[in-house]
Order: C-alpha cells, then structure tokens, then sequence
C-alpha cells in the first residue's frame, strides 16, 4: 500500500524536508473535492436509483453499452463501437469494444480484457432467478423490474468474445436507450467469481469493479468517498489524479465550504446563495434547464387517495407558484404533466390545474370529507433539483392543505430509509421526483407510472391504471414517433383526469464551483460526471 | 478505601445491568416486529428473518432472551448496524476517538482559561473585573450550544475565513487511521506538519463551542472555592506570618481550592457527551455524537440500542474514577459515601 | 446559623428576610425581569403577535428585520424563508418553550419528589431500588436519554417533553431524600411520630416543607435545563414538529440562511439564550437568597 512507503520514508528523513516535500506533493498530484448531498446506498448502479448513489458508483467507476456524454442527450457508442437492430426489432447485436481494462484495485486484480462474459454477468445477474447473484442484496432491481427488462429480454447470447446478441419478447422502442442508463453498467465477471469462490459475493455491492474513469479506493460512512484515476481507462486517463467526494448534506455547509475553498465542486446550491456565489470573484455559477420534474405522490392504495376526487382537490389546493418563489427562489416552472416540456411528446395542450382552494373543499365535499381529514406528508430529506428544499416545501403544503381542512403531519427520515420504506409502500403523501435517463417519454411516463413499477417501488403512488398502462406499452412496442407521441399524448391526458400526482415543478439545475475548475458541464440528465474535468 | 471502592463497583454493575435492561427493552418497546426493526423492512428476506428471529430467541422466554443479551454484550457482541451491516461495536470505535479528542480539547481548554480566571476573579473579589467575569461566565453557563456553534462558524469561517466550516481535516489529506486522533495521525502519516495544522484548524471552533459550557462552570467553581478558601484561618495564618499575596495564593489557597474544582471537571464529563451531540452534529464532526443521532433518523435500532449501553459504560466508568479520586484526596469524606 | 432548617424556625417572617437579601442582588432581579417578560409574551402572544405564526405571506419571503437595509415596518423583525412573521413566531415561540418547559418542571417535580419522599422515607429495599434506578438515568447523558425515549416514542413534542422530565428526574430524587433523611432523625419528626401521626401524612406535613427552599432553586435551575434541552431535541429534528414555532425548530431551518439572512438565525438564539440566562440569574439568586453560604 502506498501510505506504508510514505511513512517508512517520511520517517527517514527530517520533519521539516517532509514537510517540503510532501506539500509539493499534494500540489502536483491533481485532487478535485466535489462536495455531494448525501451516501450513496450501495456501491453497485443495479441496486440503486437515486442520484447521489449513481454519481458515486455508475457515472464514475463504470461504462455503459451506449452511453450519453455528460451535457448531451444523443447516445454515443460506450462498451459496444457498434450495433445492429433486426428489422422485426427483436434482435440487438453489439460488437464489443477491445482491450478495454477493468480497474486494478487493493481487493482485485484483473487478468483479462473485458469481453462478452462480463455483458452476460451483468444483465444475467439482474435478470435470472437461478443466477448466484440473484438473491445478494435483496433481489430486487428497481429499475430492471420496473421496466419489466425481465420479461422484455427473452435471451442474452454469446456469439463470439465480442458481439452479444439481445433476443427480446417483443418490440420496445426505447431498449437502446434504456442500455445507457446506470443499471446497465457493466461489471467485472471475474471479479464476481473470485468474491463467489471466497465466498463474499455480498463485497460486489459494496467494493465495486468497473471499466470507468475513475477507480474506487475507499468510502468512510456519511463523510467522504476516495477514488483514483484509473491509468488505464480507454478514453485515456482522466486529467484529475484524485478525486474526493465529501459528504455534506447541508446545502449552506456546502456554499460556506466552497467560499473556504474545502470544495472545488458543489451540488445543488440552495437557490438563496446564488447571488452572494455569483458575486464572489474567485467562484462561478452554472447552469442548465433540467429534464425534471418534481411531484407529490398520493398513494392511493391508501384512503382516501384511492378517490379520484380527493386526488384533484389536493391538486386545487396547493399553490405551486409560491413554492416556486420560496423553495426555488423562481428557478422552476409549475408542473402539470408528469414529465419535463424539454422532452418530445410533452403535452402542451393540458389544462392545468390551477389554485382554487374553494374549488377543492368542494371537491372534498363531494368526496365526502366536508371537514377534511388527517393524513401525513412526507417530506424530501435531501435537496434535489426538482426540490432544493423539501421540509420547507412541506410546511407550506401543510398550511395550504390546512387550509381546505386536510391536516398533516409532516414526516421524514435520512434518505436511504425513506427510500427503503416508500419503496414498501409505507407512506401517504410523499415529495419527489425525478430526474429523466434517457430522452424518450418512457423514462417518465413508463418508469414512474407503470403497473409494472409497483412492485419495483418505482410507481410511487402505487396507480395501476388499465387504460392507461395499456397506451404506455403499446407506445414501447411501436417504433414510429408519431404514432408512440399519439400514445403518450393520450396517456397524459389520462394521468391528467385521474390526478395520482400533484406534478410540482420543472427547475433549473446548478452547480457551483471554483474557477479553477474546467470543463465541468450541468448534465441535463441530473449526472455529476467527472471525466474530462480539470484543475488549474 | 477498598471496600470504598469494592461498594462502587458493585453499584457500577449493578447500574451496568441496569443499563443494559434499558437498551434491551428499547427494542421491545417500539412499536412494532423488534426481528423487522432490526433487519430492516428491506433486508428481510424469509431466511434471514428466521435466522434473526432464532438468534434473537424470541419464541424463548424473556429472562432468557435478556440473559442471551447480556451474554453477546459482555463479549463485545452488540449486533450488526442495519445501515452499514458492521458490527456495532466496531462503528462505535472507529468514531470513538474522534469524540474523545475533541472532548479532550474542549476540556483541556475550558481548564487552562477557567481555573486561572476564576482565581483572578476570587483575588480581584467585588471589583468590575469580578462582576463583569460573573456576568460573563453565567451567560457562558446559559449558552445554546447549537447556537453558539453557528455563530462561531459565522464569525470565524464565513466571515474573517480563519478556521474551515466543518468536518475533522481537510479531503485533500487521506489520512489513514492508526490511533484515531487525527492530530497524532497527521504526524505518522508523513504528510507533515501542513496536515497537522490543517486537523489542529479543524478542531478549534468545535472545541471551543463545547468547551465553553465546562469553561463557564469551572471558572465559577475555582472563583468560590478560592473564595472559601481565603477566608480560612491558616491563609489568614500565612498573610499575618508576612507571606506575600501571590505566594499564598499559589502555596496554599491553590492546593486546597483545586480539590473540589478537579471533581467538577470529572463531572463534566456528562456535559461533554451531551454537547458533542449537538457539536458534531454542527460540525459534521465523525465521532459518536452525530452517529448517535443519525441512527435515530435512520431508524437504525441496532447502533441505537448498543450506542446507549457503550456511552453509558464511559459514563459510569469516567463517574467512578471521579468519585475514587475524590476520596483519594479527601479522606474526611470516606465514611459518609455518597 | 445560617443553615436553612434552622431559619425556618427562628426568623418571624422568613419571606421578608427572604425579599431581603433577593432584593440586593442585582442579577437576580435582572433574570427575574427577564422572566416575567418573556412570561408576559408567553401569556399574551395571540394579542401581541402582528400575525398568525404559521401564516405564509406568498409576497414577502425573507424580508429583513426593521433596522436593517430593505426593511419594512409591517415585519418589525422581519420574514422567514416561507414569507413567515418573525416577531408573530419568536412571540408563539415563548408560548410555547415556556410553556413546555414549565410542564417538564412539574412532571419532573412531582415524579422526582414522590420518588425521593418514598426513598427516604421508607428506606431499606424501596430506598435501594429507587437509588439504581437514579443511578441509571444519571449515567445516561440527558440528550441521549431524550434521544432514546423519542427513538421509541417518535419525535414529537408530547414526546419530547416526557423525555425531557425523565431526565431531570433524579435531582429532585436526590434533594428530597437528602433532606428527608436528615429531617427523619430530627426531634420534632420523632415527637410527632410518637403522637401516632401517620408516616404520609409525617412526610407531607412535617418533611416537605422544610425541603421547599432547596426544590425551588433546583426548579428554577430545571427550568433552565428544561428550555435548553426542548430547544436541542428541536434543532436536531427530534422535538417539536412543524408548523410549531419552537426556537430550537427555529434555528435550525434558519441554518441554510446563516450568511444570507442572519438575522433568521440570530434572534431565536438570543430569545433561548436570555430565557435561560434569565432561569440561571433567578436560580442563583434564590439559592443566595435562601441561604447565602450556598453557594456553587
């Protein structure tokens, strides 16, 4: 290990040439500090689904098939150079990239170049029960099951080292699309049999192994993440030697720490400090529309939010256009779809919703709640660009809600177990949202509001909706737009009528940073990605 | 002095085993499936449930259950956080040190500003120097820490930019862990004198936020007891004899004063913990403060239940060192116990 | 003689000579004014109060307070983040940590004293047992007592408030024993005893009074722990839940806005800090005041 030479050397020598020479030290090897919002829940993309987990495992250690370069929306070729689609669209065949070099580590060492085997780990892994994997971590892949890959990929084939060929059950449009986002990243097969032979399958999930930019070195709870460059990464070796992830949930903390210079890199600044950001002269503000949207879920498994009449006077009755002005300091836009204007098939010809607490008592009456009632609200724990501020964002729910009789209680937990237990189905009303994978409606419409994405926990307000979950997959199987846009628009106008969401906002994103730092672009997508990242 | 302190250690166990009930009922308390509550909603899959469910011997009475409990804790065994899937004593003393050190300092400081404050204080009795240190040292006293903590960053890291806003060394230093005090650490990783002063500015403002509680009270303490001690007839003795002020300050008043102030420092101890919650929680501080109190937000009943008995155990062991200590130095209280 | 018990018996009119020597110090009265203040504001709050506490005002977020730059007279201390009244929440705010505290302090009072009363009275076994227990809750940091009782109970502010007077049980265990002790032995309690009073009615009439003094300072004191302790549970999310206006609760959404509006910051703190500072100085006082060689 490299601590140990550094110690038997910085003993041999005086103190104070130590000094010398080991601050210079620090100076020349390029270390960037990115100061995120929260711990990742595990070290494996297949097992998470929110942001701050996949900034810390899949957009840095790990390479997708196709990919989307941070800043862009077009897939570009990642692990695959190229592929080829049958014309019955049931085919996909992948010719793989060539010596590419999985990342050399203190807990593994790779032999080989990776190939077609780890392509099969990866999906196989996920996708069949009997795999020795299936059951590590739990079983559940929340974005595999709930974009039914299960039941879409009928087989993976092996035809030589380097091509792989996807057979499907059916057509779906967005397949390829969907192979760039972060569960798809490929893993280390031979890694996964050393860790089975040693009989710790479970340090996959928690040591990982890719191909990425970036190589994993160590992670201290809820208080940093460490990773190196990886030497051999085969878009070249990243220009940063270093990179440091502090963990600082406090948005202000963040702002005060990058003034001092103990971050480089800040996500998601409270919109409240921009200006004094902005100002100062040695650090910088950029940003970008995002592919967002925020939401309050209503469970309607749980009365009375399995009544339609409730769910639209909920809607009548939050004022959206306040929580612009004070959660995102007017850096949004009010919701009404359930997907960002930014992506096609948005529609644009739905009537809002607009905020008439009258209109929604009177709802309620006619619900049968003359006088309201009680229920929770749970409220984000984190910022997120569709929500810098959730506990705030709550309070001012929870005086508009009272003000048409329905009394909250606000209720939270760090994040991974609100994660843990939304995913169960535990709560009422909830706060999130969602930041798009890929370009197409189905990363939204599909993913979060899906039949298929209940038990995956990702249809948050658990509506399974026949007629609506039919147009979004007929819209999968069809592969001309204009006929998929004509299901969507349907679709929307569907989740519309029935209300499961109160759609909150679409906001821009920032980020803030030092001037020193080059080359860091807003990704649409909600990615902080590092490759190609510099520091003067 | 032997049985003294043979009746203390009965107490301390018996007040162990007490303690240990607490934490043991803890689970059983909360509403809900204890054998959920400590896998987690998500890692419970059928095997693993029943395995816990055995291990934890719920189909067993509750003697036994408790008396298994006891068991696994006095052979360090303290469960496995939910979150972290480690075993919970080994969280507990990967963060311990970093609580210990900034206690320490905090303590060290409150003692090196408040002792000689308080006797300059006794000395200069009734003048503005006196009233003002009193006035000074109850506001100290009655000061939100979680407030004072805030200022203090507002102050020092915001607005004059002197010391960093948070956390235990700067992410630029990966400093690997052999003591657990960061400032020894710095030195033997070979990173030089710039990590050492780096930790040294890290710990400053968290030391002073939860040292001024301990400094106010100290300060006082050393302030009466002096006063007390002044007016004793041997200082009288020693003034008359032609001694000057300062020699009997520091030969006599000085040595006697001290005695109850040392207990009162001993019994800062209580103040300490309670503070580095909300200190670390202000400063990001990874010691056992903010553990403590992230396992509540994370409903991690594991780190909380094996948390109370681990702080408990410093608690009680720190309480009878003091109480040891003072009847090593005060023989006249040994018969009446406290 | 200046010892309490003593007092009590010879001085004519021991409130009098009390109000004596209270009256000569300063701080005291000064922590005592600060107290009826905030009593005062505690008790009038929806009079005083411009505002409802939790009323948004959608055109007015974070408005600053009336002294400084871009300040307006309809928000004396200016806006929260949520366009909330400051000075309507700061007002309901004192309502509500007094008001909770002072629940603490009685729960804690009467749990603490009948605990004590039982122990030194009836000693033996009971005494032993009450002790351990004592013992137990003392060698658990108060915050983390309070931290586990809402682990088990969920945050909240019922829940806050019991753990809180859970904590603060064991002083008045101690001071009423103590004294229940000493007094047992006293020639006025045997003499009573040997009239055939009964031993509750012996502790109630003949004991209890006598320990009065002591209690109301260490009250006081509570009071003071009381506040700080609410107002800790508060800021680390485990106390009072919104739209409560708690200062604790207060301070700490307020953090996001410490360099860009201080202000929201630093007035809930200086209103714990004074109520406190205000408990200590009075605790201090009453204890000088009912016996001058008491002293810390």
């Amino acid at each position: 290990m490299k601590y140990f030479d550094r110690v038997n050397f910085g003993r041999c020598i005086s103190v104070a040439l130590a000094t010398f020479f080991f601050s210079t030290h620090l100076y020349a090897a390029k270390t960037l500090v990115y100061c995120s919002e929260s711990s990742p829940s595990h070290f494996n993309p297949q097992l998470t689904d929110d942001g701050a987990s996949f900034n810390a495992n899949s957009s840095i250690i790990h390479n997708q098939l196709v990919e989307i370069p941070p800043g862009e929306t077009e897939l570009v070729s990642g692990l695959a150079t190229s592929w080829k689609v049958s014309k019955d669209g049931l085919k996909y065949t992948f010719k793989l990239r060539k010596n590419v070099k999985f990342q050399a580590t203190t807990y593994f060492k790779p032999t080989r170049n990776f190939n077609a085997d780890d392509v099969l780990f990866t999906f196989n892994r996920q996708r069949l029960k009997s795999h020795p994997y299936h059951m590590v971590g739990g079983g559940i892949y929340e974005y595999f099951d709930s974009m039914a890959m299960g039941e879409l990929i009928k087989d993976i084939v092996k035809v030589d080292d380097y091509t792989v060929q996807f057979v499907l059950s059916r057509p779906e449009a967005p397949f390829l699309a969907n192979l760039a986002m972060d569960f798809a990243s490929i893993l280390s097969a031979e890694y996964g049999e050393m860790l089975l032979k040693a009989k710790t399958p479970e340090k996959l999930d928690m040591f990982p192994v890719g191909t990425g930019p970036f190589v994993f070195k160590r992670y201290v709870k809820d208080s940093t993440i460490r990773y190196e460059a990886h030497p051999n990464y085969f878009r070249g070796k990243s220009p940063l030697d270093r990179l440091v992830f502090v963990i600082t949930p406090d948005a202000n903390v963040r702002t005060q720490k990058l003034k001092t210079g103990e971050c480089h890199i800040i996500t998601e600044p409270a919109p409240a400090d921009l200006p004094a950001i902005e100002k100062h002269p040695q650090l910088q503000v950029i940003q970008k529309t995002g592919l967002n949207v925020g939401y309050l879920a209503m469970n309607v498994e749980r009365p009375p939010f399995d009544k339609v009449l409730v769910r639209r006077a909920v809607n009548h009755a939050l004022n959206r256009k306040a929580y612009i002005d004070a959660v995102f300091l007017g850096h949004a836009t009010v919701a009404k779809n359930p997907m960002p204007p930014g992506i096609w098939g948005f529609h644009d010809a739905i009537k809002d919703y607009d905020y008439k607490p009258k209109k929604a008592k009177a709802l309620l009456k006619e619900a049968g709640f003359p006088n309201g009632f009680a229920t929770e609200l749970w409220a984000l724990p984190v910022s997120r660009p569709y929500n810098p501020n959730g506990k705030k964002m709550a309070e001012m729910m929870q005086a508009d809600l009272a003000k048409v009789g329905i009394k909250t209680k606000i209720v939270t937990y760090d994040w991974p177990t609100y994660i843990a237990k939304l995913k169960a189905g535990e709560h009422t009303m909830l706060q999130i949202g969602w930041s798009a994978d890929s370009m197409d409606p189905e990363s939204f419409l599909g993913l979060l509001l899906s039949c298929a994405a209940i038990p995956a926990g990702m249809n948050t307000a658990r509506w399974c909706h026949q007629p609506y979950d039919r147009l979004v997959r007929k819209a999968k199987l069809v592969t001309d737009k204009k006929k998929r846009t004509e299901y969507y628009l349907k679709a929307q106008e569907i989740f519309h009528q029935e209300a499961p969401w109160v759609a909150l906002a679409h906001s821009v994103i920032f980020r803030a940073m030092s001037k020193k730092v080059v080359g860091f672009k807003v990704d649409q997508l909600g990615r902080d990605l590092f490759y190609g990242v510099d520091l003067h | 002095m032997f049985a003294y302190t043979l009746r203390r250690l009965t107490i301390l166990l018996i007040t162990f085993i007490g303690v240990t009930i607490v934490a043991f009922s803890l689970i059983r308390l909360v509403p809900g499936d204890p054998v959920l509550l400590l896998l987690g909603e998500r890692g419970a899959s059928p095997e693993a449930y029943a395995a816990m469910r055995a291990n934890l011997g719920l189909d067993r009475p509750l003697l036994l259950q408790y008396l298994q409990f006891l068991w696994n804790v006095f052979h360090g065994d303290l469960g496995i956080s939910i979150v972290s899937k480690r075993p919970v004593i080994e969280e507990f003393l990967s963060r311990y040190p970093a609580t210990l050190e900034l206690g320490f300092t905090a303590l060290l400081l409150a003692t090196c500003i408040g002792i000689p404050l308080g006797i300059v204080a006794a000395v200069k009795r009734n003048t503005i120097f006196d009233y003002s240190f009193m006035g000074v040292s109850l506001v100290g006293y009655s000061m939100p820490i979680f407030w004072w903590g805030l200022i203090l960053i507002l102050l020092f890291s915001v607005t004059l930019g002197w010391t960093p806003v948070s956390g235990r060394i700067s992410a630029l230093y990966d400093i690997e862990a052999v003591t657990g005090f960061m400032l020894i650490d710095t030195w033997l990783s070979g990173e030089g004198r710039a990590a050492f002063f780096n930790a040294f500015r890290h710990l400053i403002l968290p030391a002073i936020a939860l040292g001024t509680i301990p400094l106010a009270v100290i300060a006082r303490m050393t302030r009466s007891s002096m006063l007390e001690v002044l007016g004793e007839d041997y200082i009288r003795t020693a003034k008359a004899k032609g001694l000057s002020n300062l020699a009997v300050i520091i030969i006599h008043a000085l040595r006697n004063a001290l005695i109850p102030v040392v207990t009162v420092i001993g019994l800062m101890v209580g103040t300490i913990i309670t503070g580095a919650i909300l200190t670390e929680t202000i400063f990001a501080w990874p010691g056992i403060g903010r553990w403590i109190v992230h396992s509540v937000t994370s409903l991690d009943y594991p780190v909380i239940q094996g948390g109370v008995v681990l702080i408990a155990t410093v608690m009680i062991t720190v309480n009878l060192l003091v109480d040891v200590a003072y009847m090593v130095s005060n023989p006249r209280l040994r018969s009446q116990g406290r | 003689m200046t010892s309490l018990s003593a007092n009590a018996g010879e001085v004519l009119s021991p409130v009098r000579t009390f109000w004596l020597f209270f009256r000569q110090n300063r701080g005291a009265l000064f922590g005592l004014s600060l107290i009826v203040f905030f009593l005062i504001i505690a008790v009038f709050a929806p009079w005083l109060a411009p505002y409802e506490p939790s009323h948004v005002h959608t055109d007015a977020y974070r408005i600053p307070p009336l002294w400084s730059e871009g300040g307006s007279r309809t928000f004396v201390l200016g806006t929260d983040d949520l366009g909330r009244d400051l000075l309507s929440r700061l007002l309901y705010g004192a309502r509500v940590s007094i008001g909770l505290s002072l629940l603490v302090v009685m729960l804690s009072l009467l749990v603490g004293t009948s605990l004590g009363l039982i122990a030194g009275y009836r000693g033996g076994m009971i005494d032993t047992a009450i002790m351990r227990l004592v013992d137990i809750l003392m060698s658990l940091p108060s915050i983390l007592l309070a931290i586990v009782v809402v682990a088990i109970l969920g945050p909240g502010l019922l829940n806050a408030v019991i753990a809180v007077s859970v904590v603060k049980i064991p002083s008045f265990v101690r001071i009423v024993r103590a004294q229940v002790m000493a007094e047992k032995k006293k020639d006025y309690v045997v003499a009573s005893k040997s009239f055939g009073a009964s031993g509750f009615r012996l502790a109630v009439i003949n004991i209890f009074p006598n320990c009065l003094a002591p209690l109301i300072v260490q009250a006081t004191l509570a009071f003071s722990d009381g506040i700080l302790d609410i107002a800790a549970l508060g800021f680390l999310g485990l106390g009072a839940q919104p739209p409560t206006p708690e200062w604790g609760t207060m301070l700490a959404d307020a953090r996001a806005f410490l360099e860009s509006q201080p202000w929201m910051v630093t007035l809930p703190g200086l209103c714990i800090l004074a109520v406190v500072l205000g408990f200590n100085l009075l605790g201090d006082g009453l204890r000088d005041a009912f016996d001058p060689r008491l002293r810390m």
